[in-house]
């Protein structure tokens, strides 16, 4: 028995969210007296690798052979699937991620394993059963569910387990899995990210604008406010649908979903839709000049003012934190 | 080209969210039921793709006879026929399971879905489905060009997107911009009630999980207000007083 973790990451480390869900993972396996053991597929060196033995696990199975190079949801499956076999496998965790549940739907398909998405604290067990808690309607409820069967399959919600820090070293096996041929069908043309820039599903804190900030050019402001705090910046929908800012910027109930410690909204009203995507947050902060906008009704802190005159007072005192 | 579009009939994303006393039941009453909005993505595209390739689109929901009117404006929307599975979903595996049943014997080129619901928010009943009939699956896709038998997408990735190439038959979860939503005209709501909508019973599927019951949010307290003339008190409390800088 054990309970594997899958390590997402990014430009070569582990990412925060998948070290939480190792850290999940160990508290789960002291739940059910098992081995925690994470899985790590692409080019990681061994320093990257032990971020997954401070988070909790005790054994790193390291993939680097005959895996694309990009991240692919039909390769990584199989993967894991050959893994979690392999060292007999009763709980298999992810981070919620778009290749996260990409591999969540297959793997629980191949493991005939019942599996939830999303979910907001380590699961409760009783007996063989796992009970689970996640977020439905988009954030506006939570849902209890009981998994049966003797697999489970768990996606985690970001910035919900607290990370461990106090690890072990983790022994690192490299190994090679079968690959569903089917990988191959889905040919890898290009990639167009920003690099460098820290990610917006991962952020501690994040600095959103809306259409109050009444054109592209001004999102100056908002980007040096975002980089003094160390933040992801985020956007409305108006505001990637008037393409003033990308897409995968967009925040809300058709967009991303953030879970920040702080979630900074400047110049958005507060529709349900863009609530939808930011309630997961710890501390929500609102600035907007009109007093009857409706996040703050959604607010922790508010600021009731012009942005072109609350901003640059920002960040004049970011600076001196 | 044939071409199955999946889709939810959810609460609109204004809806207050209830349930029954005892948590176990959601609560529909006053509550206006829509397709799923990365599921109108889905359908928009199909018809996109229709009046190009001279498709057949056929719309499929799981879900009770409640769920017509929904299904209905889909074949306003475009859609040709429908089929609904007559089942009240009880989780993704079991959707998933019900859509791969009628996918299965259909000779569908391309299967298009939601990149999730908005209901139970899964994301996953696409690659399910992909899965339980041996096909290539990409979700979330915002932009979907077909040349012959051939796609071009683009996938949004964290921070950017990844384009890749991919022949038919796949299934794509959607979300935007890959298409604009179409609003139905008159004679696509009249043709709608008279298009064929096929009801099928649900295959038995052993279920492994079970919602045992659900729950609203904590009201949020009052918002606390910094004044606009001394901003750097804001950091101040969410240094020392909420702790998240
Ligand atoms: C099915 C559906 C899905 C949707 N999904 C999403 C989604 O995922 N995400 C999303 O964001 N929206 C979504 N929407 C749209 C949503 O309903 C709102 O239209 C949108 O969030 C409004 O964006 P906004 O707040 O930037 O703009 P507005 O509503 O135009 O608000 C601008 C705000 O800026 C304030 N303001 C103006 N000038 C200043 C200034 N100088 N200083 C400070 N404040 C100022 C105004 O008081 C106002 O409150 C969706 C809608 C539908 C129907
Ligand atoms: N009851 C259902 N009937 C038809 N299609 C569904 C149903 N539930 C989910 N789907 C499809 O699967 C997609 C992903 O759903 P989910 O995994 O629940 O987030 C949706 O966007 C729909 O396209």
């Amino acid at each position: 028995m054990s309970v594997l973790i899958f390590a997402e990451g990014v430009d070569k480390s582990i990412k925060k969210s998948s070290l939480e869900a190792v850290s999940a993972g160990f508290a789960l396996a002291q739940k059910l007296n098992t081995e925690t053991i994470a899985i790590a597929i692409g080019d990681y060196d061994a320093v990257a690798l032990q971020e997954l033995g401070k988070a909790g696990a005790t054994k790193v199975i390291h993939v680097t052979a005959g895996v694309p190079a990009y991240p692919s949801a039909l390769a990584y499956a199989s993967v894991l699937a050959g893994a979690a076999k392999e060292v007999a496998a009763s709980v298999v965790l992810l981070s919620k991620s778009a290749l996260g549940d990409g591999i969540l739907s297959r793997l629980s398909v191949q493991l005939n394993a019942a599996s939830a998405t999303g979910v907001l604290a380590v699961p409760e067990v009783s007996g063989d059963v796992l009970k689970v808690r996640k977020s439905i309607y988009t954030g506006k409820a939570f849902a209890e569910l009981s998994l049966t069967g003797a697999v489970k399959v768990i996606s985690l919600a970001k910035n919900a387990v607290p990370l461990k820090e106090d690890g072990v070293v983790a022994t690192v096996e490299s190994k090679t899995y079968t690959v569903s041929d089917l990988a191959g069908k889905l040919v890898h043309q290009k990639e167009e990210k920003a690099s460098g820039d820290i990610l917006l599903t991962e952020a501690d804190i994040v600095v959103s604008g809306g259409r109050g900030l009444k054109g592209p050019e001004n999102w100056g402001m908002i980007e040096e406010l975002a980089k003094l705090l160390g933040a992801a910046t985020g956007c409305s929908k108006p505001v990637s649908d008037l393409d003033w800012r990308p897409h995968h910027e967009h925040v809300g109930q058709t967009g991303v979903k953030v879970s920040p410690n702080l979630y900074i909204a400047v110049g958005i009203s507060g529709a349900i839709q863009h609530l939808a995507g930011v309630s997961g947050s710890k501390v929500i902060v609102v600035i907007n000049k009109d007093p009857e906008a409706p996040f703050f009704k959604a607010a922790d802190y508010g600021i009731v003012g012009d942005a072109f005159e609350v901003v640059p007072k920002l960040i004049e005192a970011a600076k001196k934190l | 080209m044939k071409i199955l579009v999946c889709i939810t009939n959810v609460p609109d994303t204004t809806s207050k969210i209830s349930f029954s006393d005892d948590k176990k039941k959601f609560n529909d009453a006053g509550v206006q039921f829509i397709i799923g909005p990365y599921d109108e993505y889905a359908l928009s595209k199909a018809v996109d793709l229709k009046e190009k390739n001279n498709a057949t689109i056929v719309v499929l929901n799981v879900g009770g006879p409640e769920t017509e009117p929904t299904i209905r404006k889909a074949l306003a929307i475009g859609a040709d026929e429908a089929i609904r599975v007559n089942a009240t979903p009880t989780d993704a595996w079991f959707v998933a399971k019900q859509i791969a049943a009628v996918a299965k014997d259909g000779g569908y080129d391309l299967i298009l879905m939601g990149r999730e619901s908005i209901d139970f928010n899964g994301g996953v009943v696409h690659g399910m489905v992909a899965e339980l009939l041996g096909l290539p699956s990409v979700s979330p896709v915002m932009k979907l060009d077909l040349e012959g038998t051939k796609a071009t997408i683009a996938k949004e990735i964290e921070g950017g997107k990844e384009l890749l190439e991919v022949s038919l038959p796949f299934v794509a979860g959607c979300q935007e911009p890959i298409s604009e939503w179409k609003i139905p005209n008159m004679r696509g709501i009249m043709s709608a009630r008279t298009k064929p909508l096929t009801v099928v019973e649900p295959v038995a599927v052993e279920g492994n999980v079970v919602y045992d019951q659900f729950s609203l949010p904590a009201p949020k307290g009052a918002v606390k207000l910094v004044d606009a003339s001394d901003p750097a008190k804001l950091f101040d409390l969410l240094k020392n007083e909420a702790k998240v800088l």
